[in-house]
C-alpha cells in the first residue's frame, strides 16, 4: 500500500509523475549565470523560452546560443525589475509572443554592497530589485495563472533570507521578504493548481560571488539550473540547493537570538 | 592614520574588494596545463561579452588554460577568463559556417555540429580547448599536411583592441591584424568572436589503420608513403626505445567514414567510453623509466598489432587522453614540460633521430612522444607550423638538468632551421625565439601599432621579448 499516493484526491501534488508537456516559460533576469543554466535545463527538455533582462546584447547572445544548442524557440525582451509601472505592458508583450505561458522563473537579484547598511539610498535599490520588483511582476503572473488554473512560479530567493546577519541583512531581508511572498502566493494559488517553488541556493559560482574570500561548498550554476528544473517533477515547495543548506540553515535558525546577536556572521 | 585603520574603513575596503557588483577579481596562483610554472595572477571572469575589455594594466585572455606553459599566465598582472563567454551565435547548416564566442570549447561545438553532419576543419589532441585559444596558438591537427592550421579555416573574427573598441578582421579585411592575431598568443587584443568554416562529414565514425614500425627509418617510410597516408596521420613513438629500436612506433592513419560504410551495429552508438579521472597528484615515483618502458612495450604490441583497419568514434581517435580527466596530475605535483618542435623536411629524419638519441642518452622518462607531419608554413606571423616533421615530448620535472637538456635540443632544432611551439613552451629564451621566428619583427610592428602601451602581455610575451617589459 502506498502511504503517499501520487495521484487522486490526496496526491501530494497533482503534477507529480506525469510527463510534462512542452511548456512556455518566462525567465526574468535571464543573463545571470543561474538563469542561463536554468534556461539551458528547460531548453534541454524542449520548452519554449522567453528571456528577459535589462541587457539587450546579452539576451540576443544567450537566445542564439540556446536555439543552436537545443533547437528550441527562444524569444527575448527587455525587462527592468525596478521599473514597476512597465510590468503590465511587459507581461502583455510576453503573452503576445507566448500565448500559452505556463511558467515563470524569477532569477534576478542584486547583491549590492556593504554601503547599503549605512546609506539607505543604496539599500533601497537592493530592496526594489530583489523584493518590490519581484512582487510586482509575480502578482501579475499569478493573476494570469490563477485564471488559467495552470502554471508554475519559481522564485530564486537565497539562504541569506533565512536570518538577518550584520554582513548582508539588507539583501537578506529583501530575499527573506521574497520567500514570505512566495509562501503566501503558494497558499493562495494551491486551489488553482498553480505550483509555487521557492529556491534557496547557497553559495553558487557566479559573478556575484567570484573572488569572495571565505566561500565553501560552492555549487556550479549548471547544478543549480538542473535541480531547479527537476524540482518541477517533484513535490517539494521549498528547495535548498545543494540540499545540505537546509540543515546548515536549520542550525543557524536554531541559535537563540540572545546568542546570535553577539556573533559575527 | 587612525582613521585608516578603523573597523569601519577596513570593512569598507573589504566590501569594495568582494562586493564590486561590476566584477570581482580573484588573486591566486595558477599554471598552465603542464602545471609549471605556477604564478600568482589576478583573475577576472566576465560573464557578459561587454565585460571582455582591457584595463590600463597588463592583461591576457585565458580560455581553458590548456596551453602547457606560461602563454596564459600573467605574473602580477590580470588574466581574463573567457570560460563564461561561450555562446554559439550563428550556424549556417547549409554552408557549414559557425560563429561563436571565443570562450566556447571545441567539445561544445562538436556536440552541436556533428549531429548536423559537420566537423572541425582542424582539431588538436583535446577537445577541451577554447575557440579563442585555437586561433591565438594557430593550432594544428593530424591533417596539417593536407589542410593547414586552424587559422586557415577562420573566416573572420571580432577583436577587442587595447582602447576597448571592437574590430572585425579577416583575411580580406584588415589582413595584417588578422594574420598577426592568428598565432599571436592573444597579444594583439582579446579575441571576442570567431567564425569558422567547418568540413562536411557523413558520420561520427573514423576508419583507422595502424602501421607498426620497428625503427625510425621504417616509421618515416610509412609516413612518407603516399599510398599509406590518410587525411589524418599521426605517429606514436616508444620514447623509451633505445639503440637500434630508436624511433619504434605506430603510425595511425584515419579518415571520416562515409554514410554507406557505416555498419548497422554502429548506428546511434557514438558515446565515448566512461571517463576516468585522476583525483590527486601522483607521487614522483609513480611514473618511472621502468613502468613507462613496460607500458610502451605493451602499447606498441597492442596497437601496432592491429593489422586491419577498424572503425571507432571520433572521440577515441582524436581525443584519447580526454577520456582521463586531469591526466596532467599523473606527472606529480612539480608538473611537466612539453617540448614540441618542428624540423624542416630536408633535415627531418636526421634531426628527429638526433633529438631522440639525446633524449634516450639523458635517460629521462618521456611518457609520450608523438610525431606528426606538417605542411607548408601558413600566413600567421608567429604561427608554429612549417613544412616538416613535428615531435612532441612530455617530460616530467624531477631533478635538475632538464632545462639544460632542452636548451641543447633548442640548439639542434635551431641549427636545422626548425622551431619550438610557443603554446607548449615554458622556457624558451628570447634569443632562441628570435632566431626561430624570424617574422617576429613584422609582427612586432603590427603589435606596436595596435597596442602601443602593451596592455596585452603575458608571462610568455615578456619572457620571449614580444610585448611587455621584463619584470
Amino acid at each position: 500500500m502506498r502511504l503517499f499516493p501520487v495521484s487522486g484526491k490526496f496526491a501530494l501534488t497533482r503534477k507529480l509523475m506525469e510527463p510534462r508537456e512542452r511548456e512556455e516559460v518566462l525567465i526574468l533576469g535571464a543573463t545571470s549565470a543561474i538563469a542561463r543554466a536554468t534556461a539551458a535545463a528547460f531548453a534541454a527538455r524542449g520548452d519554449t523560452l522567453y528571456l528577459a533582462s535589462r541587457d539587450e546584447e546579452e539576451l540576443r547572445r544567450i537566445a542564439a546560443d540556446l536555439r543552436l544548442r537545443y533547437a528550441v524557440e527562444v524569444h527575448h525582451g527587455l525587462f527592468d525589475a525596478e521599473a514597476i509601472d512597465t510590468h503590465e505592458a511587459f507581461l502583455a508583450s510576453v503573452l503576445k509572443a507566448m500565448p500559452n505561458l505556463s511558467g515563470v522563473v524569477v532569477a534576478f537579484g542584486y547583491l549590492g554592497d556593504q554601503r547599503a547598511m549605512r546609506d539607505f539610498s543604496a539599500g533601497a535599490k537592493i530592496i526594489a530589485a530583489n523584493f518590490t520588483g519581484a512582487a510586482s511582476i509575480l502578482s501579475r503572473c499569478a493573476n494570469q495563472f490563477e485564471q488559467l488554473h495552470n502554471g508554475f512560479i519559481i522564485g530564486i530567493s537565497s539562504v541569506a533570507g533565512e536570518r538577518g546577519r550584520q554582513s548582508n541583512y539588507v539583501y537578506g531581508s529583501a530575499k527573506g521578504a521574497l520567500s514570505l511572498y512566495l509562501q503566501g502566493l503558494r497558499n493562495r494559488l494551491y486551489p488553482s493548481t498553480v505550483r509555487v517553488i521557492t529556491v534557496k541556493p547557497g553559495f553558487v559560482d557566479t559573478a556575484m560571488t567570484y573572488g569572495m574570500p571565505g566561500l565553501f561548498l560552492v555549487a556550479s550554476p549548471q547544478y543549480i539550473g538542473e535541480r531547479i528544473v527537476r524540482s518541477l517533477d517533484k513535490s517539494a515547495d521549498v528547495i535548498y540547493l545543494p540540499w545540505f543548506w537546509r540543515y546548515i540553515m536549520l542550525v543557524i535558525k536554531f541559535i537563540p537570538e540572545s546568542v546570535f546577536k553577539r556573533m559575527k556572521l | 592614520m587612525q582613521q585608516a585603520f578603523s573597523a569601519k574603513n577596513i570593512c569598507r575596503k573589504y566590501a569594495d574588494i568582494i562586493c564590486r557588483s561590476a566584477m570581482a577579481t580573484l588573486i591566486t596562483p595558477i599554471s598552465g596545463w603542464g602545471r609549471y610554472p605556477v604564478q600568482t595572477c589576478e583573475l577576472e571572469r566576465p560573464e557578459r561579452y561587454a565585460d571582455l575589455r582591457p584595463d590600463t594594466d597588463s592583461v591576457i585572455a585565458r580560455g581553458q588554460g590548456r596551453s602547457y606553459g606560461d602563454a596564459a599566465l600573467n605574473e602580477h598582472g590580470r588574466v581574463l577568463l573567457t570560460e563564461r563567454v561561450n555562446r554559439l551565435l550563428e550556424f549556417d547548416v547549409a554552408k557549414g559556417c559557425l560563429r561563436a564566442e571565443a570562450g566556447t570549447t571545441l567539445a561544445e561545438i562538436l556536440d552541436v555540429i556533428v549531429p548536423m553532419g559537420w566537423f572541425l576543419p582542424v582539431t588538436p589532441g583535446t577537445k577541451f580547448v577554447s575557440l579563442g585559444g585555437c586561433v591565438a596558438a594557430d593550432i594544428h591537427g593530424k591533417n596539417h599536411h593536407h589542410e593547414g592550421s586552424f587559422g586557415d579555416h577562420v573566416l573572420s573574427m571580432e577583436l577587442i583592441l587595447a582602447d576597448g573598441s571592437r574590430v572585425i578582421c579577416s583575411p580580406s579585411e584588415k589582413p595584417e591584424l588578422f594574420w598577426a592575431t592568428v598565432g599571436g598568443m592573444g597579444l594583439t587584443g582579446i579575441i571576442g568572436e570567431v567564425t569558422i568554416k567547418l568540413i562536411p562529414v557523413q558520420s561520427a565514425l573514423m576508419k583507422v589503420h595502424h602501421h607498426a614500425a620497428v625503427d625510425l627509418a621504417q616509421l618515416f617510410r610509412i609516413m612518407q608513403d603516399p599510398d599509406l597516408d590518410d587525411r589524418y596521420t599521426v605517429a606514436w613513438l616508444d620514447s623509451m626505445a633505445t639503440g637500434k629500436n630508436i624511433g619504434r612506433g605506430v603510425v595511425m592513419c584515419g579518415h571520416h567514414v562515409a554514410a554507406e560504410d557505416v555498419p548497422d551495429h554502429f548506428h546511434g552508438d557514438i558515446k565515448p567510453a566512461h571517463r576516468l579521472s585522476i583525483p590527486f597528484n601522483f607521487p614522483a615515483f609513480a611514473l618511472n623509466r621502468f613502468n613507462i618502458s613496460a607500458f610502451n612495450a605493451r602499447y606498441y604490441k597492442k596497437e601496432g598489432g592491429r593489422r586491419y583497419p577498424f572503425l571507432c568514434n571520433y572521440d577515441s581517435y582524436f581525443y584519447p587522453l580526454d577520456a582521463i580527466a586531469q591526466w596532467n596530475r599523473m606527472y606529480g605535483k612539480h608538473g611537466f614540460l612539453q617540448y614540441q618542435c618542428v624540423i624542416p623536411d630536408a633535415a627531418s629524419f636526421d634531426g628527429i633521430r638526433t633529438l631522440l638519441e639525446e633524449l634516450s642518452g639523458s635517460r629521462r622518462p618521456s611518457f609520450l612522444a608523438v610525431l606528426k607531419r606538417l605542411g607548408p608554413q601558413g600566413r600567421g606571423l608567429l604561427s608554429f607550423p612549417l613544412s616538416g616533421y613535428t615531435l612532441s615530448l612530455d617530460l616530467p620535472i624531477r631533478n635538475n638538468g632538464l632545462l639544460e637538456l632542452l636548451n641543447k635540443l633548442d640548439e639542434i632544432v635551431l641549427q636545422l632551421g626548425g622551431r619550438v611551439y610557443l603554446a607548449k613552451d615554458a622556457r624558451l629564451s628570447t634569443e632562441s625565439f628570435r632566431a626561430m621566428y624570424p617574422r617576429y619583427t613584422e609582427w612586432l610592428a603590427i603589435k606596436n601599432a595596435v597596442d602601443p602601451q602593451n596592455r596585452f602581455s603575458s608571462s610568455l610575451s615578456r619572457r620571449v621579448g614580444i610585448g611587455g617589459s621584463a619584470i
